[in-house]
């Protein structure tokens, strides 16, 4: 019986030949990512729990402060500082204010066939790269931590057969939202998603994780792309060699599959306060907003951020809208100063920020007030999520974010285009 | 002449208005939410501590640093009958006498006084304390004028003839 | 007998031909300054005070800077408040993410020499910087200035700070305001205005200059005064007239006390916490541990301060595990510092850059510290509680010593 590439790597991870799924395993974990929502709970734990603390392996584990920075209370400085602590104490890799937690993991550490547990549910963006990330609470980060194991159920895989290629003006983050708003938010619950297909060759690495961040809000344990050229070419970019390049065998089972043609995929939004409440962007065109917002895990890197600024470029931002633009990290916002991208964007009265998980997490930058309305690259779109739970949040692509700034309101970018 | 006695509440050199009352709680809607946090970074248990009628001393420069008018007010709202200090900053001074809020410029009281004491002020007279007096000047005409509107706010309505 | 810079302007904005100081005096308002934090409680009281009318609508400036980006759910209700006054009152000068008030005051054209300008944040003492009587007020006094177009002033007395010569290398206009405060003391200007001149001043950058008159509330003044000069004229974009070239300082003026200066004795210092006045040299603090550095604010976040940081951290790091934030006073500054590679200097050092705005300054967001971490920042005020809790120390620095004690991660002179 065959191998999908996700049981390869839980089987790789366990040391034994064959893994099936429903199954459970022990696994060696290959690299462990931390942010600044749990980590102080973690150490928490780990001082007042552990009869035996120790960490078991410090060069497998990444610390990251993303998501309040800067620190916008006494109380979260508190909880970054017991992260920076325990970081220098065990000499643990530490970022700081450099980007959110999943573009630092890409850019710097995740290499295919790994298995990654990351204390944030979008550790499923790692599969961009043929690795296997999956988020888990802090209890579990803590054993991997101390005793460099835990425990897997094998999850079934879905298979998700990619067509065609992607129309000028529909991107990556249309293609996903559609694929949510059929397969529902819990559609492929504890699953794995797979994508492959002739489809999947004119994805980028950044496309690929613009697709792999969303799996879990249609419930995946994680979604997966195989290792190809395309991927081991970004990695040798970076100076990195796979741990392992699997590919699916022929004869491996899938729970079920799916086939999206790519040509077929148009601009969509997902509505308040659902990711599957997807519906074409036409039908919200209209909709007054408050707040655009670029930038986030999904859909911060360089290509989102120049499909904004090609369409705001020469263009003001109306005074009733703040236009958050957030590069997802410093080497993404660097390279947007040398593109010229970041001076359309300030030229056109869009607020810049420092890369951070910003209004996608709804905390310090950005948080809307009582029924306020925000359209967004983030990942989720859930009551109050952005700020008062009374506001609304959408979710669209970059262009539609970028066009609705524009306008005031909620925007395709061929309707900015041509009107 | 108008004669109030209270007890006092000490405090020292430059209370800035960032003590008085922090940044993080300026734009809360009412005074009446902020009051809570007067004086926090310093004293946070004094807020809850004052009563009505209770009189604040202090040393120098009290009120210095930030127009933030929310500084007269939270202290008015605790119900401080008055603040005699040695000297006060200036902007404070203003907002305070727009807002009613009666301060006294007193230069020997501070340092022979403590926490707890009991005393008399006589208005734009005297301070009577441990059975010492102490004396207090008046404040120019035109705050007065102000004052005996009863504030900037209700001397505009009398100007705009809304009373 | 001669006049004050102060005293000019005043009589001038009076039409009298001199006014002495003591006295007390209704002028007419040139400018005035809302900023975001006070809006509700000036729309409020301008109701409550039954005005329907601002006196004039250009005149008056809003500007959304202290709560931007919104940290607080509540934030974006001052927005709210503060468009639907402009649009009530027909308000045409609204900023809403384009910087710090006090910046834009002078960047942004508004404010000129010889002006006077109020401003609901006590810093409005800004505008000095080039020649205008400006002072912070509270939002009832506003509130009155916006239905009257006036406002009873105190006619100050004037203390002259003379600084002939040259400053060292190292040592910026912000040691000199600094150590100015701790000779006066917090409160050893209370109701006066600062006069600066002598050759120093003179080779000073207007930027130089707003650093200094930014802080002299913190001595206490009402207002700061700089004479215009050439470089007055090219910032704001104007030729000076008669009455504004003549804002200087009249050998026989009346001065409460003056204060002399050589620029070659200053060396750079600190404000210890948690008081302005508490002034140390850099030197005598040397090696003290930081857990963060923030460069910014109205008082040292223009183009000037981020090129003498990126000098200073050019081709180096940030220390581990030590944070360094900067934050462009203004969209104009950040842009010009992204034009001229100082932002990706900065950056590449490990500088987390913020959008323009109050930032830590203001102690909402941007960067709050906890018990007993340390901060070197440039702002004005090292307030007990501030940047975080009554146990966090803020040593305020002038932007070289905040970037040589971001690399090497204690306090350290940048010249050394």
């Amino acid at each position: 019986m065959g191998m999908t590439i996700a049981e390869k790597i839980i089987a790789r991870a366990a040391g034994v030949e064959q893994v099936r799924a429903g199954d459970i395993h022990t696994v060696t974990l290959d690299r462990m990512m931390s942010n600044d929502g749990t980590t102080h709970l973690t150490v928490d734990m780990y001082n007042n729990k552990l009869k035996h603390p120790h960490v078991a392996d410090a060069g497998k584990m990444v610390f990251i402060v993303d998501h309040n920075v800067p620190s916008d209370s006494p109380k979260t400085a508190a909880a970054q500082k017991k992260m920076r602590d325990f970081a220098r104490e065990h000499q643990i890799d530490f970022w700081e204010g450099k980007g959110v937690c999943h573009q630092i993991m890409m850019e710097h550490y995740v290499c295919p066939g790994e298995l990654i547990f990351g204390a944030d549910s979008h550790t499923c963006t790692y599969g961009a790269l043929g690795a296997f990330g999956t988020g888990v609470g802090c209890t579990d980060l803590l054993y991997g931590m101390v005793t460099g194991t835990s425990w897997v159920l094998v999850p079934e895989t879905v298979k998700f057969n990619l067509t065609g290629r992607l129309q000028k003006g529909v991107y990556p983050r249309d293609l996903m939202l559609t694929i949510i708003g059929k397969i529902g938010a819990n559609g492929v619950n504890y699953q794995v998603m797979e994508f492959c297909g002739d489809g999947v060759k004119t994805l980028s690495v950044n496309d690929r994780m613009v697709l792999c961040n969303l799996s879990v809000e249609a419930g995946a344990k994680t979604a997966i792309f195989e290792a190809d050229e395309i991927a081991l070419e970004y990695l040798k970019s970076r100076g990195r060699e796979p741990k392992a390049v699997f590919s699916s065998d022929p004869d491996a089972a899938y729970a079920k599959e799916y086939t999206f043609d790519l040509a077929e995929i148009r601009p969509v939004v997902a509505k308040p306060d659902f990711v599957d409440a997807v519906v074409p962007a036409e039908e919200v065109c209209g909709i007054r907003i408050d707040e655009a917002f670029l930038g986030s895990c999904n859909n911060g890197r360089i290509d989102e951020l120049r499909v904004g600024a090609a369409i705001v470029k020469g263009k003001k931002i109306p005074g009733h809208v703040r236009f958050l633009v957030v590069p997802a990290s410093q080497e993404v916002y660097l390279q947007a100063m040398e593109e010229g991208l970041i001076e359309t964007f300030m030229e056109s009265g869009a607020i810049v920020m420092n890369p951070n998980c910003s209004v996608c997490w709804g905390s310090c930058q950005g948080v809307i007030g009582e029924g306020e309305v925000l359209i967004s690259t983030g990942t989720r779109n859930f009551k109050g999520r952005a700020g008062h739970p009374s506001s609304k949040v959408y979710l669209g692509s970059a262009a539609t974010v970028a066009a609705s700034a524009v306008r005031g309101e909620i925007c395709m970018a061929d309707c900015l285009a041509t009107s | 002449m108008e004669q109030f006695t209270g007890k006092v509440w000490v405090l020292d050199d430059d209370i800035d208005t960032d003590i008085i009352i922090p940044t993080e709680y300026l734009a809360m809607k009412t005074i009446e939410e902020m009051r809570q946090y007067a004086f926090s970074p310093l004293r946070p248990e004094l807020a809850s501590k004052i009563t009505s009628g209770d009189i604040l001393v202090a040393g120098k420069n009290f009120g210095c640093g930030s127009s933030r008018e929310q500084a007269p007010e939270v202290v008015k709202a605790l119900g401080i009958r008055c603040v005699i200090a040695k000297s006060f900053a200036r902007i404070f001074f203003r907002n305070a006498i727009n807002n009613g809020l009666l301060l006294i410029e007193q230069p020997d009281l501070h340092d022979r006084i403590k926490e707890g004491d009991t005393i008399t002020v006589t208005v734009n007279q005297a301070i009577e304390a441990g059975g010492k007096q102490y004396p207090i000047t008046s404040l120019p005409g035109n705050l007065v004028e102000i004052i005996e509107a009863g504030g900037l706010v209700k001397a505009m309505r009398r100007r705009n003839g809304r009373i | 007998m001669g006049q004050t810079i102060i005293e000019k302007i005043i009589a001038h904005n009076l039409g009298v031909q001199s006014v002495k100081p003591g006295e007390i005096v209704t002028v007419n308002v040139d400018w005035v300054m809302l900023d975001d934090i006070m809006i509700p409680f000036i729309v409020d009281k301008f109701h409550e005070m039954g005005f329907t009318k601002v006196w004039d609508p250009d005149k008056a400036v809003l500007i959304y800077d202290h709560l931007v980006p919104a940290s607080q759910q509540d934030d974006t209700r001052h927005y709210r408040t503060g468009d639907a006054f402009a649009k009530e009152c027909g308000l045409t000068h609204v900023h809403r993410s384009d910087g710090i008030c006090h910046q834009l005051m002078t960047e942004a054209g508004y404010v000129k020499p010889g002006d006077v300008v109020f401003g609901t944040d006590s810093h409005t003492t800004t505008y000095g910087c080039v020649g205008a009587f400006s002072t912070g007020i509270g939002y009832t006094e506003m509130a009155a200035i916006l239905g009257t177009g006036t406002l009873w002033v105190k006619v100050p007395e004037t203390i002259k700070v003379v600084i002939e010569g040259t400053l060292p290398e190292g040592v910026m206009s912000k040691d000199i305001i600094l150590r100015l405060i701790g000779d006066l003391g917090a409160d050893g200007a209370t109701y006066r205005a600062l006069e600066f001149s002598g050759s120093a001043i003179e080779q000073m950058s207007i930027s130089s200059r707003m650093a200094m008159a930014n802080m002299a509330i913190e001595a206490g003044a009402k207002c700061a005064a700089f004479t215009p000069d050439e470089k007055t004229a090219e910032y704001c974009e104007i030729e000076l007239d008669e009455f504004q070239k003549g804002l200087k300082g009249d050998a026989d003026a009346r001065y409460m006390k003056i204060l002399v200066y050589k620029a070659e004795d200053f060396v750079p210092v600190m404000a210890c916490p948690s008081q302005v006045d508490k002034i140390r040299p850099v030197e005598e603090l040397k090696g003290t541990r930081i857990d963060q550095v923030f460069i910014g604010s109205c008082t040292n976040g223009r183009l000037e301060d981020l090129q003498a940081a990126a000098k200073v951290l050019e081709g180096k790091k940030v220390a581990p595990f030590v944070k360094l934030i900067v934050n462009p006073a203004s969209r104009k500054i950040y842009r010009e510092a992204l034009a001229c590679g100082v932002l990706k200097t900065l950056i590449e050092a490990g500088a987390i850059v913020t959008h323009p705005g109050c930032g830590l300054c203001c102690g909402r967001t941007g960067g709050i510290l906890c018990d007993g971490q340390r901060v070197v920042a440039t702002n004005n005020r090292n307030f007990l509680g501030r940047m975080g809790t009554a146990k966090t120390e803020i040593y305020l620095a002038s932007p070289m010593t905040a970037a040589a004690c971001a690399v090497a991660g204690e306090i350290a002179v940048a010249v050394d």
